[in-house]
């Protein structure tokens, strides 16, 4: 059913798709028009002229026969012969006149019956006429007719042109002169086979002539059309062939214009990208360094601050501490930076996520204990994937402890399932959640649900960025539900091997247990 | 006569700060430091002072840290540990494929250097079950001297890949996660970098295997890591 429908479809397919095709369908019908209503035209005035030209001339024949007649039958001696005998006589007579070149058969409606030319049927004489003449409101009536013979002859069209004897005394005789149109058909068919063959010659070189001037005027948008898509496809040295100063050669000119903006801007992206690139390499040679030295320094006192007075005491551990969080800061930082830079790259392994999200999550066991909080997990046997474990590891690890940090005591679940094509995790706490509107905000740069919070974890604000981007980068997802009160969900779902399309993930972003917050048992 | 010193360390790396601040901690847990600052300078140093560890930089001027490891590896079986400020790029595995033993990327924290650098220098205690001998496949190991064998040929590895070596032959039916093989041959007590695990058992395949395409000694196993091969009989 489908086929046929696919079968119908076709044609306005076509149609659609193809310039030349609507260019020459639209012409060729409109010639076809033109030339049907041309033709038509020509037809029928050919033949009124005709039949005007012949009704003139057997009216001009009719009269001059029947005013000879009209003056026999005057001189007609009643003594030698009957009126009918008469009129046959006259009949004969003009009929022999109308033989000589088949002009005209000849009808006398007699006091008798009908007198007619030899082998003529009366019945070429139609009854229209017959009453018409009987009126005799005017000398002459015509009328068109077919001519019937008695005589084997084969019908043909014809006039007949009706007048009316007198004789002093008997009456008014009709005389009805049959006039055949033989000719004139012939004459009326030669014009329409001309006209037909003219359009069987002339319907096929129009469509010619407009398929070849489509393809020329085509031809420039076609080769413009190719030359978009060979740089479309990434060939930017692709250019247009332009001659001539008319529109498609304007067309040809602006395109390769465009081409050339656009590879020049390419360029400069390219250019820019590498110089970040540069720069981030740069910037984590030289700051780590002298980083470290400071790190290892700030170690030392606060490894020896029971030997110092409180004051300096305090401070080597505000040192300590602040340089720990600029650390990670500063890691954060050149991690963005290197996905901005598409530099990015992941390092892949195998990686058994039941046991990667168990460990990440027994790290946090200590952060879950100062928050009063219970880590609980529903892992599989096993959940092999291909993955780059460091960047996983960071996700799960800042899932977490976000889940910890905002989870306000209550209990944190962390789920993970496998299915053939995808490993999700989820992370579900009874805390804080955030509203609607906030869930845009929440992978942006440095954003922070609430800035007054305590922050005790030290987090930049980079950490959920970071996330997405490390899903991403493996062709995964990243997502979040939360509701003001009602706690959050983030689920990250990861395909087998980084760049496996991903078009279901085996946990649902929304937990099944929406409703009040639990309480810690 | 010298005081009883924890062990020499020479410090390879150009940055003279960091360098007296890794001297300084390394004095303070009682280690011997000395310190060289050019990557050509870096052999001299090592001949004259004779440590039991280096840390080597990756970035040094007059000649490149990963060449530096190559001619420190040629010579001796010295546990090297790579300082790298770069911590996920091709020059980790360059260093340890040539011959480095682990890494600790800047910066650092000092405890966790600390930790690398005893774990590397620990004289290993032996568990008295360990029986004196292990055998896999053709191989001989003769757990106290350190030496391997096949056959009457020697074949000398360093103290890293020994201890590689013995971890899997110990256990000779069990398959050995790189994470927990991290764990007991490298000392991490958190998750690392399971490169570490891969580039050494290639380096020591490509020791003791008779045809490291088709390894006997040291089988990987599919999903998991890595086996010991069965003994021979003997």
């Amino acid at each position: 059913m489908s086929r046929l429908r696919w079968l119908l479809g076709a044609p306005s397919r076509w149609w659609s798709r193809s310039l030349s095709i609507r260019v020459v369908t639209t012409s060729v019908t409109a010639a076809l028009v033109v030339f049907g209503v041309t033709g038509w035209l020509l037809v029928t005035d050919s033949s009124r002229g005709i039949l005007e030209a012949k009704t003139r001339q057997s009216v001009s024949e009719a009269s001059a026969v029947l005013t000879s007649m009209q003056s026999g039958l005057r001189d007609t001696d009643l003594r030698t012969s009957t009126v009918n005998e008469r009129l046959t006589e006259l009949a004969r007579d003009a009929a022999n006149r109308g033989n000589v070149g088949n002009q005209y058969e000849i009808v006398i409606s007699g006091p008798v019956s009908d007198i007619t030319s030899a082998g003529l049927s009366v019945t070429s004489v139609p009854e229209s006429i017959r009453e018409a003449v009987l009126t005799a409101s005017q000398d002459l009536y015509t009328t068109p007719t077919l001519i019937v013979f008695t005589d084997g002859r084969t019908s043909k069209p014809g006039l007949v042109v009706a007048g009316a004897l007198l004789a002093s005394g008997s009456g008014r005789y009709p005389v009805y002169f049959v006039f055949g149109m033989g000719q004139e058909q012939q004459t009326l068919a030669v014009v329409k086979q001309s006209a037909l063959v003219a359009a069987a010659v002339f319907v096929p070189l129009i469509t010619g002539i407009m398929y070849v001037i489509s393809l020329q005027a085509l031809r420039p948008i076609r080769a413009a059309r190719e030359a978009s898509e060979r740089i479309a496809a990434g060939n930017l040295d692709e250019r247009m062939t332009v001659s001539g100063t008319d529109d498609l050669a304007g067309l040809g000119r602006a395109m390769n214009h465009m081409a050339d903006e656009l590879g020049r801007k390419i360029q400069q992206l390219e250019n820019l990208s590498l110089v970040q690139r540069q720069f981030v390499s740069d910037v984590s040679h030289e700051l780590r360094t002298p980083l470290t030295t400071v790190r290892m320094a700030a170690d030392v006192l606060h490894d020896a601050r029971d030997d110092f007075d409180p004051v300096t005491a305090r401070a080597s551990e505000l040192l300590h501490r602040e340089l720990g969080r600029f650390e990670s800061l500063l890691t954060e930082l050149l991690e963005i930076s290197r996905f901005d830079a598409g530099a990015a790259e992941l390092q892949i392994d195998e990686v058994d996520m039941a046991e990667l999200v168990t460990t990440e999550v027994r790290a946090q066991d200590a952060l879950a204990d100062s928050y009063g909080t219970t880590l609980l997990l529903d892992v599989p046997a096993d959940a092999r994937i291909r993955a780059d474990p460091r960047r996983v590891r960071r996700i799960i690890s800042n899932l977490v402890s976000n889940a910890i940090e905002h989870g306000e005591g209550n209990d944190v679940l962390v789920r993970v399932k496998a299915d053939d094509d995808a490993v999700a995790v989820t992370v579900r706490d009874h805390g804080v959640g955030f509203s609607a509107a906030q869930a845009h905000q929440l992978f942006q740069r440095f954003w922070r649900a609430d800035p007054s919070r305590q922050r005790t974890v030290g987090g930049s604000g980079l950490g959920l960025s970071i996330a997405l981007e490390d899903a991403q980068l493996h062709g995964g997802w990243l997502n979040a539900w939360g509701r003001p009160g009602g706690g959050a969900q983030f689920r990250l779902t990861l395909p087998i091997a980084p760049g496996e399309p991903l078009s279901t993930s085996p946990l649902a972003a929304v937990p099944e247990d929406v409703g009040g917050p639990w309480q810690r048992s | 006569m010298s005081p009883m010193t924890a062990g020499r360390i020479l410090v390879v790396d150009d940055d003279a700060a960091l360098a007296e601040m890794l001297q300084i901690v390394l004095e303070a847990s009682g280690f011997d430091a000395s310190w060289v600052g050019r990557g050509d300078e870096a052999l001299a140093e090592f001949r004259r002072s004779k440590p039991d560890l280096v840390l080597l930089d990756l970035m040094l001027p007059g000649r490149d840290g990963v060449d530096v490891c190559r001619d420190l590896r040629a010579e001796s079986d010295v546990p090297i540990v790579m300082l790298t400020a770069k911590s996920d790029t091709l020059d980790v595995v360059a260093g340890l494929e040539a011959g480095a033993d682990d890494y600790v990327a800047k910066p650092f924290k000092t405890q966790e250097l600390l930790a690398r650098v005893k774990t590397r220098l620990r004289r290993n205690a032996r568990p008295d079950e360990d029986p004196s001998t292990l055998r896999i496949g053709d191989i001989v190991i003769d757990v106290d001297a350190h030496t391997v064998h096949r056959g009457s040929e020697p074949i000398s590895l360093t103290p890293l890949e020994f201890e590689l070596l013995l971890a899997l032959a110990r256990k000779p039916r069990q398959a050995f996660t790189r994470e927990l093989l991290l764990q007991e041959v490298w000392g991490y007590r958190h998750p690392g970098d399971t490169r570490l695990v891969n580039v050494h058992v290639q380096r020591l395949r490509s020791k003791i295997e008779a045809d490291p395409e088709r390894p006997e000694i040291i089988v990987t196993v599919r999903g998991i890591g890595y086996r010991a091969g069965t003994p021979a009989a003997p």
